[in-house]
């Protein structure tokens, strides 16, 4: 894919990353810096704890010595901690003060977790997006015996990525609409919850271009481990023009032309994996106890109106699915009726679903 | 006095078990409940509204079964000094985790006030809260929330019933103590009409606390769905009227042991439990009355 | 305290007494310390071969990427039910298990001080226990949001079935318990000591559970007030911890680690008073700082209540929180490490041997200090930025619940065993669990280290193809621990019938009596014991210092 979304697994390493942006950088430093400390301790520690283990031991005749208290050695090793614990904290709150500095930003991306993606919504200009675990991995994942080394990038790969543009001040605006999320990708140094209700802030300013990987990391139900995020970081130039074709490709409208019942079917199985697969399962078989079947449900296969009606609506428990425009939804309720056990017989063709004043 | 000198030890005790099968049976029958509520089910068609009321019974009837052994273990002198020091200290180190159980709610409400609510009208740091989400929010108190939950209503007033309320239980406060005197003082007299008072004053707090209930209900559109203001409002002085309740009960029954003669100067530990427990819940409502209908 | 009387002289119908009842009843009824010491321990290792074989699940499906056994949503009731099996249920209980047994013997007290309560403790975690195992078999299933029981999620009814209302009460029912058994103890040493003791004169494993059980009666509360506002907001529509109606999700985990993070110190404090105990008789030295290892339990359980917001660094706190916080958390460094110094310290220039306990003790200084330093390096704020909610976090915690946590209640198995038994154990066995647990559980946890800092969330039931190899070496270390877990139920059942077949002396270990009263009664120990209190605390330090 043009956007390098095929690009090779990502490196492994054994050891934190160091990212690609200024904080991360000064954590990994601050991560090696504590990590050299304790290793240092903890040499220190157990050198002579093993030492003591291996020659005073009453096998070789050691006698013990009846010593104790002794309040220099007590007070030296209160207050050396004491000071290493202050070195460790000077640049430690250099760093947290970086991490917190969301003012003068270039631009600014308000991100909502959902259950189970992400949205983004570009406050400076009017691109706006849902961002999907791709459909690859979301097969793979849920069918058994599938083989998940086959799918390149399994689990960590998306349909959109988020698109930024390097060495500029991106700030975030982190918010969900349901439960609470976790936006992190590693190589940007930091991750922050998405709180329901209230907004939280952080930036970013990537320094190299390249395609950098995350995911949740609050645990928000079932699908948790399939929310990925993928950032794709380019250059201004390569930016701006992005900017621009995202914005052609919004202001589309759908094509509402009639289409043969395999491709109907084959549409709606995207549609259905985007936005329903999460709580009524790849079978339509639901969640016992919790999310009915799609398999047989009177209002799946009832009349298709009200199905329409049903899925824009939405209930307490289930999201309403108005951003559904005709012809996905012509292809959905296609899908649902036809498959996943259910077999109504009707093709839905998108000039159908189209509401009357359905002009997008 | 005890005509004991050694450290009196039970052994089997069947009431332990019997009071936590109660309670058991009382919680399960709840949570199924609780569970058919959501769907609509109402409490008399609810199988775990049965559940419940049995275990309620097997639950009191473990307290009037242990306490009354109890009752009789002591007056049979069964019990020494150091007996005595360790369940004034099983009493104090309970009212501690009431305390604290108090604090929590206390807290909440802090936590509220100072800040939730604050940053949803988008102060500190939380300016793009009230920018992005909730544009039309200013934070004031009392509040039910930027999404008007519960739709309107009327704050609690200080100076009516609850004013009324803490005459009552500061006098009861003082009534409980006069009984105490009493007590010492080997005055019967004195020691029953004091504890009538006090139980008296007790359950005319709950019943003036019931009719402010009512009001709110009916009249003020104030309930336990008003958003945090009605949230913390009824839970902070639900639990507390529970708590008077509780608290009024055992003086009914150290009330009723004084009329069986129970109780001599040297030894009252269940009359000085029960007097340590209505002061607890006398603070705790000076607390109330500061922080959530003064404040 | 004064000597003692049961039951029995008031009653004519028991001329023979002092044996314990016969039959079931015998322990239902019971309200002897040693009894329901029982109780709690053989309860606590059954829970913890549940929440282990919970955990032998998570390992199984983290086996290899892919959805292999389980769904996520029964993956994610099985993380939830394996953190609060573990916790609640055996290594709570587990350590009150050995408070019972040992406190009396320790301090030279007849009883608890409040034999009947001391029971209905145990029953009421029993109880708690069950209400929480049944959500097992409901409808929707057990809690699958996580040991934190964070809202909106637990809140939602497509997330949690019916099993909301059951974890609620179940954590009351196990917070009355836990309050219960902390005021018992309380009230035992303030008040059943043997008056030849002094405060200072008692066995550190007596003090740090005289610092627990504060801690217990100051946070449970808490947790179960937490608990009431989740019931309150599923079910009686108030706004505790929903921005619309003017709450705030994040209030209820201020309020949750206002608990929960004391109440990892009350997993570990009793550890510390164990290995305070069983390092010195194997070094057969007297502990290095008596005075300060006491100082430095207070201080630690001091600072556990002003840090818990460690465990929210990217929630969203104003910057003051963020760095007020990190710097408390920072400096439990100074007391814990005066603790691992102390260790280090009392086993120098000791006449060492390397017996079952002592084995697992040294184990679990090593390994502990190691959970300590991953623990303070996630206190640094911007780097718990990466860390947080990753499996570096798992295995912080674990290396200082499993090798530290557990690793001492099997030496304390160990080492208690054949006093309370008078049998002594398998030492060739026991020597053998050691070394399969202490070389399985790094095999277990320590590459989850690697695959947290490599970006792997925590919670998840699948994941990407690079952490595939760690994985699997994590699990099959998993799984050769779980294993050798079974040595250790082989060994307490066939001490308990009759070991080796050696009778043990009254001292057990060399010189054990220099350490601790309750050397100094027969092995086995009588049902009934210091019913005359001693007159003298052969504690070392104190016959030393004199
Ligand atoms: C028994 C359990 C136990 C213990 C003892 C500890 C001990 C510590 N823990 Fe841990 N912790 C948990 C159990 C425990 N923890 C659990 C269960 C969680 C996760 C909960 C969840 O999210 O589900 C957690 C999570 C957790 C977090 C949250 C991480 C996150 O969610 O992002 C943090 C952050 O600060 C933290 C810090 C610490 C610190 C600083 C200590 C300190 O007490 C450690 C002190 C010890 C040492 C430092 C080593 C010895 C000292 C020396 C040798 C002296 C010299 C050393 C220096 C000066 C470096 N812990
Ligand atoms: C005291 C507490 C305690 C203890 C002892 C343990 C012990 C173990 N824990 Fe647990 N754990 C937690 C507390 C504890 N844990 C907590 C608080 C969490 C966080 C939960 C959350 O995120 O909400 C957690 C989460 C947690 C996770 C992360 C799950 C996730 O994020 O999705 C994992 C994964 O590996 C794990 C593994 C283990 C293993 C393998 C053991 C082993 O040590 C267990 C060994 C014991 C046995 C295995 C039982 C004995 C043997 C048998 C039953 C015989 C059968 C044996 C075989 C078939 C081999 N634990
Ligand atoms: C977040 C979870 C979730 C998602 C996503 C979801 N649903 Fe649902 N669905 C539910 C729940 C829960 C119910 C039960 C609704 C209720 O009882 O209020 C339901 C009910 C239904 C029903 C009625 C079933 C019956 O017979 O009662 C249909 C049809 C349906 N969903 C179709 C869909 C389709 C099509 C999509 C995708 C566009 C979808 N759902 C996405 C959770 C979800
Ligand atoms: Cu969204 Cu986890
Ligand atoms: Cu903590």
């Amino acid at each position: 894919m043009a956007l390098g979304l095929g690009a090779a697994q990502a490196d492994y390493t054994l050891n934190l990353m160091k990212g690609v942006t200024k904080v991360s950088n000064d954590i990994y430093d601050l991560h090696m810096l504590i990590l050299w400390i304790c290793v240092a301790i903890g040499v220190g520690v157990f050198g002579v704890m093993f030492y003591s283990i291996y020659h005073h031991r009453k096998s070789k005749g050691h006698v013990a010595a009846q010593f104790h208290e002794n309040t220099t050695v007590e007070i030296i090793w209160t207050i050396i901690p004491t000071l290493i614990l202050v070195a460790m904290a000077i640049p430690a709150t250099y760093t947290m003060l970086e991490l917190n500095d969301v003012e003068k930003s270039d631009m600014t991306i308000q991100v909502t977790g959902r259950q189970w993606y992400w949205d983004y919504k570009y406050l400076n200009s009017d691109i706006h997006f849902e961002s999907h675990l791709d459909e690859a991995s979301e097969r793979a994942h849920r069918t058994k015996g599938a083989d998940p080394r086959s799918v390149p990038h399994y689990l960590l790969n998306v349909d959109k990525p988020l698109v930024i543009p390097v060495k500029k001040k991106v700030r975030f605006v982190l918010t969900s609409t349901d439960v609470i999320h976790s936006w992190w990708v590693p190589d940007l140094g930091w991750k922050k919850d998405a709180n329901p209700g209230f907004i939280n802030e952080a930036w970013t300013s990537v320094d190299k271009a390249g395609t950098y990987r995350g995911q949740c990391t609050e645990l928000c139900g079932r699908d948790h481990a399939f929310m990925p995020i993928v950032v794709i970081a380019l250059e201004q130039p390569e930016y701006d023009a992005w900017v621009i074709k995202t914005l052609e490709q919004q202001k589309q409208k759908p094509d509402l032309s009639d289409q043969s019942s395999q491709q109907l079917m084959a549409h709606g199985e995207s549609v259905y994996l985007k936005n329903c697969v999460g709580c009524h399962q790849i079978n339509g078989a639901g969640v016992p106890g919790l999310i009915p079947a799609l398999t047989g449900s009177a209002i799946a296969t009832g009349k298709w109106e009200s199905l329409d009606g049903f899925l824009r609506a939405g209930t307490s428990k289930m999201p309403k699915f108005d951003k559904l425009n005709a012809k996905e939804s012509a292809e959905l309720m296609t899908y649902v009726r036809n498959n996943l056990g259910n077999k109504v017989g009707d093709e839905l063709q998108p000039k159908q679903t189209a509401l009357p004043d359905d002009d997008d | 006095m005890s005509t004991n000198t050694a450290y009196y030890i039970p052994h089997k005790a069947t009431w332990p078990v019997i009071g936590t099968a109660g309670l058991m049976i009382m919680l399960a029958g709840f949570a199924n409940y609780l569970n058919d509520k959501l769907n609509n089910i109402a409490f008399m068609s609810s199988t775990g509204s049965a559940f419940m009321l049995v275990g309620f019974l097997i639950f009191v009837t473990m307290l009037v079964g242990w306490f009354t052994l109890q009752a009789k273990e002591s007056e049979t002198g069964m019990y020494n000094h150091e007996v005595g020091i360790s369940y004034r200290h099983g009493m104090m180190w309970f009212i501690f985790s009431e305390i604290i159980f108090f604090a929590v709610f206390f807290g909440t409400l802090w936590y509220i006030r100072n800040l939730s609510v604050p940053w949803l009208g988008g102060e500190g740091a939380k300016a793009a809260t009230k920018e992005i989400l909730w544009p039309a929010f200013e934070a004031v108190w009392p509040t039910n929330g930027p999404g008007k939950v519960g739709g309107d209503f009327e704050p609690m007033g200080a100076w009516g019933l609850p004013f009324l309320n803490t005459l009552i239980l500061l006098t009861s406060g003082v009534t409980c103590t006069w009984a105490h005197h009493g007590l010492l003082a080997k005055n019967r007299d004195q020691l029953i009409k004091g504890l009538m008072a006090t139980v008296a004053l007790g359950f005319l707090f709950v019943t003036f606390q019931a009719i402010e209930y009512h009001e709110a209900y009916t009249e003020m559109g104030l309930t336990l769905g008003s958003g945090v203001y009605g949230s913390t409002f009824f839970m902070l002085t639900g639990f507390h009227g529970f708590h008077v309740c509780v608290g009024a009960i055992i003086l009914s029954v150290v009330l009723f042991r004084t009329t069986q003669g129970h109780f001599t100067p040297e030894n009252h530990f269940a009359f000085e439990a029960a007097a340590w427990y209505w002061h607890f819940v006398d603070v705790v409502w000076l607390g109330l009355f500061v922080f959530v209908y003064l404040m | 305290m004064s000597a003692v009387v049961d039951e029995h002289d008031h009653h004519a119908d028991d001329h023979h007494d002092h044996g314990p009842a016969k039959g079931l009843l015998r322990w239902i009824t019971t309200t002897n310390h040693k009894d329901i010491g029982t109780m709690y321990l053989v309860f606590a290792l059954a829970m913890f071969f549940v929440g282990g074989a919970m955990a032998m699940v998570i390992r199984a499906e983290l086996f290899e990427p892919g959805l292999q056994f389980v769904d996520p949503a029964f993956f994610n009731s099985m993380t939830t039910m394996h953190a609060l099996v573990m916790v609640f249920g055996a290594v709570m209980p587990a350590f009150v298990g050995l408070a019972n047994w040992q406190i009396p013997l320790m301090i030279g007290a007849a009883d608890m001080a409040l034999p009947r309560m001391n029971n209905m403790s145990f029953w009421m975690l029993v109880a708690g226990v069950l209400l929480l195992a049944s959500t097992l078999f409901m409808e929707g299933g057990a809690p699958n949001g996580g040991w934190t029981l964070y809202p909106p999620l637990v809140l939602q009814p497509i997330t949690v079935g019916k099993a909301l209302p059951f974890a609620v009460f179940s954590v009351h029912l196990l917070g009355i318990s836990s309050i219960m058994g902390a005021i018992n103890i309380i009230a035992t040493i303030f008040n059943m000591r043997a008056p030849a003791m002094k405060m200072m004169d008692m066995p550190l494993f007596v003090w740090t559970w005289l610092i627990t059980a504060f801690l217990l009666i100051a946070v449970m509360p808490v947790f179960a007030g937490a608990v009431t506002m989740l019931l309150t907001d599923k079910f009686f529509h108030t706004s505790f911890f929903n921005a619309a109606g003017g709450g705030d999700p994040v209030l209820y985990q201020h309020i949750f680690w206002f608990f929960g993070h004391p109440e990892v110190y009350i997993m570990i404090l009793p550890t510390f008073g164990v290995a305070s105990t069983i390092i010195p008789v194997f070094a057969r030295k007297p502990l290095f700082g008596y005075a300060s290892m006491v100082w430095a339990t207070g201080s630690i359980a001091f600072l556990s209540f002003i840090v818990w917001a460690h465990h929210m660094f990217t929630v969203g706190m104003p910057i003051a929180g963020e760095l007020y916080f990190m710097y408390a958390t920072m400096i439990i460094a100074v007391p814990t490490g005066v603790k691992v110094f102390n260790w280090t310290a009392t086993m120098w220039k000791g006449a060492m041997t390397f017996e079952t306990p002592m084995l697992f003790s040294i184990a679990f200084v090593v390994l502990f200090t190691m959970g300590g330093f991953t623990g303070l390096m996630m206190s640094i704020a911007p780097a718990d930025f990466q860390y947080h909610d990753t499996y570096f976090i798992v295995a912080h915690f674990h290396y200082t619940l499993v090798p530290a946590s557990i690793f001492i209640l099997m030496a304390a198995g160990y080492f208690w065993l054949p006093k309370w038994t008078g049998h002594m154990y398998n030492e060739k066995i026991g020597q053998l669990h050691f070394w399969l647990s202490v070389i399985s559980v790094n095999i277990l946890f320590f590459p989850q280290h690697f695959l947290g800092l490599a970006g792997m969330p925590r919670r998840i039931p699948d994941y990407a193809i690079q952490f595939a190899d760690w994985n699997m070496i994590s699990s099959i270390g998993g799984f050769i621990f779980g294993a050798s877990q079974l040595l250790f139920l082989y060994i307490v059942i066939d001490t308990v019938r009759g070991g080796t077949g050696e009778k043990v002396s009254d001292e057990v270990w060399e010189d054990a009596g220099k350490h601790g009263l309750e050397w100094t009664l027969p092995s086995p120990v009588p049902y009934h014991t210091w019913t005359t209190p001693p007159t003298s605390a052969p504690t070392e330090h104190v016959l030393d210092s004199h």
